[in-house]
């Protein structure tokens, strides 16, 4: 199974090797999506963690004993479907296909569970139709 | 076999006239010839719904008591034209406040079609008939004077495929372009795109009737930069920027649902705007040209990294499958324009005609030939 998280360091604890120990200790995947670290020490991780659900359980438990905060990224990009015209713009910039238009009917389709939070279809969206919450 | 505007509109009255969209016959012309297509088919209607900067209002405010000669103006803080008498203005679409780049004319003109009231303070520096000097005030459509649409370059014919071959992303009025061509943005409706049914404007004119943002405008004269020196390629049709219309139409008529106020990143304002152009069966040349399909209709790839050099040629129908192979490169293609859209527009023109409340116009003056484009000379003193 994949699963979003974000991480969120307080001060000091970004300097603790924490992607090492989820690969070597629990056998994880990691994808880093996103990552703002501030000076090195503080800020927040986006990750996607491929493993068993098992190891995708312990491997959070260790990152809460750790000091560090971790919450599930509701995939939280939402777009207002009564007022976009389908034109297409964020789609020529979403490089994960989470948004996409095609035939036969050429309406703008999103896919929450692609997206990779880059934020590229907010300032893409020509009419502004896009929000982003964070599930901090 | 050939018909006249008469005939057809004839039979447009008695709820008579054959109407495909230029979508249906395209795919009628699969396994019909122009001939037997001119016999079946009255009138082609053709839309797109695409982002044209080239856009604007005029409005007249009527005059206060006592008068004002309006010599500096904003709209909801935007600056626009104080050039025109005293209580007249036109808002160009891409007016806006530098402070506030992302709100501008066309959003100003989105929101007044919706009847909506904004804010209007003008200053003038007085004068013996115009004594004022200043003035804040509410305005909408319900109090103001004539709110005209006036569009001195919509529905281009076809446009240039954007690239960027560069390090960095480019954010330009084709929509972000990602480094080392990631990305290729297009904008016509391919073979629904008004003049691309009509390349060479026979039946589209000066005064002729279309669908303009919701309501019955008129094309009233030929778009700026109306250029007929395009390469064509071997099915006739242009290649690149070429021919564009001058629209103009009522506003208080128009829907929001065709008009769309929108911001380009790091680019600047400019205005989603639904046209459609009824194209009339007059004889088999007209039919043979609304049959035109999108594997038939090219265009040129244009690296916005590199100064607009033009790096290749591709058609609609690779465009409109997501992705095209260029330079040994997997590219994904999207377009900016809104086919969705453009369907919708070219259904309801259909649908207006079928009724019989909506007749055609022959053109009262044919648009130019022979133009090219002149660029901008620097003078060095």
């Amino acid at each position: 199974m994949t699963k979003k998280i974000v991480v969120s360091f307080p001060d000091g604890e970004a300097s603790r090797p924490l992607i090492y120990e989820l690969i070597k200790k629990y056998d994880i995947m990691v994808s880093i999506i996103k990552a703002d670290i501030d000076g090195g020490r503080r800020g927040k991780l986006v990750l996607e963690l491929d493993s068993d659900s098992d190891h995708i359980a312990q491997a959070i438990d260790f990152m809460v004993k750790s000091g560090v905060d971790v919450s599930p990224l509701e995939t939280k990009i939402s777009f207002d479907n009564t007022r976009c015209i389908s034109c297409g713009a964020c789609t020529s910039a979403c490089p994960s296909g989470a948004l996409s238009i095609s035939g036969p009917d050429w309406k703008l389709s999103f896919q929450p569970d692609k997206c990779v939070v880059c934020k590229l279809c907010i300032t893409s969206c020509p009419l502004k139709l896009f929000k982003i919450e964070f599930a901090d | 076999m050939f018909k006249s505007y008469e005939e057809i509109n004839e039979k447009i009255r008695k709820g008579k006239a054959v109407v495909l969209t230029a979508e249906e016959v395209s795919g009628m012309a699969r396994t019909m010839k122009p001939k037997e297509i001119l016999e079946k088919v009255d009138v082609v209607t053709t839309a797109t719904f695409g982002a044209m900067c080239s856009s604007g209002a005029f409005l007249n405010f009527g005059h206060a008591d006592p008068p004002i000669r309006m010599e500096r103006i904003e709209i909801n803080g935007v600056p626009v034209s104080g050039g025109l008498a005293a209580v007249d203005t036109f808002i160009g679409a891409t007016d806006c406040n530098p402070q506030n780049p992302t709100y501008g004319g066309a959003h100003i003109i989105q929101e007044l079609i919706e009847g909506r009231e904004l804010t209007l303070e003008a200053w003038g520096k007085g004068t013996d008939c115009y004594p004022r000097k200043h003035i804040k005030t509410r305005i909408s459509l319900k109090t103001i004077n004539e709110a005209i649409l006036m569009n001195p370059r919509n529905a281009y014919q076809n446009y240039n495929v954007a690239v960027n071959t560069t390090d960095r992303t480019l954010y330009t009025y084709m929509g972000t372009l990602l480094p080392h061509m990631k990305n290729a943005s297009y904008s016509s409706a391919g073979e629904l795109s008004p003049l691309l049914n009509d390349p060479e404007c026979r039946t589209i004119g000066l005064g002729t009737r279309i669908f303009l943002c919701g309501t019955q405008g008129y094309v009233v004269w030929n778009g700026t930069q109306f250029n007929c020196s395009k390469p064509l390629n071997e099915y006739g049709v242009p290649m690149g920027n070429a021919r564009t219309l001058a629209l103009m139409g009522e506003m208080r008529e128009m829907s929001s649902e065709f008009l769309r106020g929108a911001y380009f990143e790091k680019y600047g304002v400019t205005m989603y705007v639904g046209v459609g152009v009824p194209i009339p069966l007059l004889d088999e040349d007209l039919a043979h040209r609304v049959s035109i399909r999108n594997s038939q209709i090219d265009t040129f790839i244009e690296d916005y990294g590199c100064k607009g050099e033009l790096i290749g040629k591709v058609n609609y129908e690779q465009l409109r499958s997501g992705e095209i192979e260029f330079m040994g490169k997997r590219i994904h293609t999207a377009p900016l324009s809104s086919l969705f859209k453009a369907r919708q527009i070219a259904a309801i023109l259909k649908d207006w005609i079928m009724k019989g409340q909506f007749e055609l116009t022959a053109p009262v003056r044919p648009m130019p030939k022979g133009t090219s484009l002149r660029g901008l000379k620097e003078i060095n003193q």
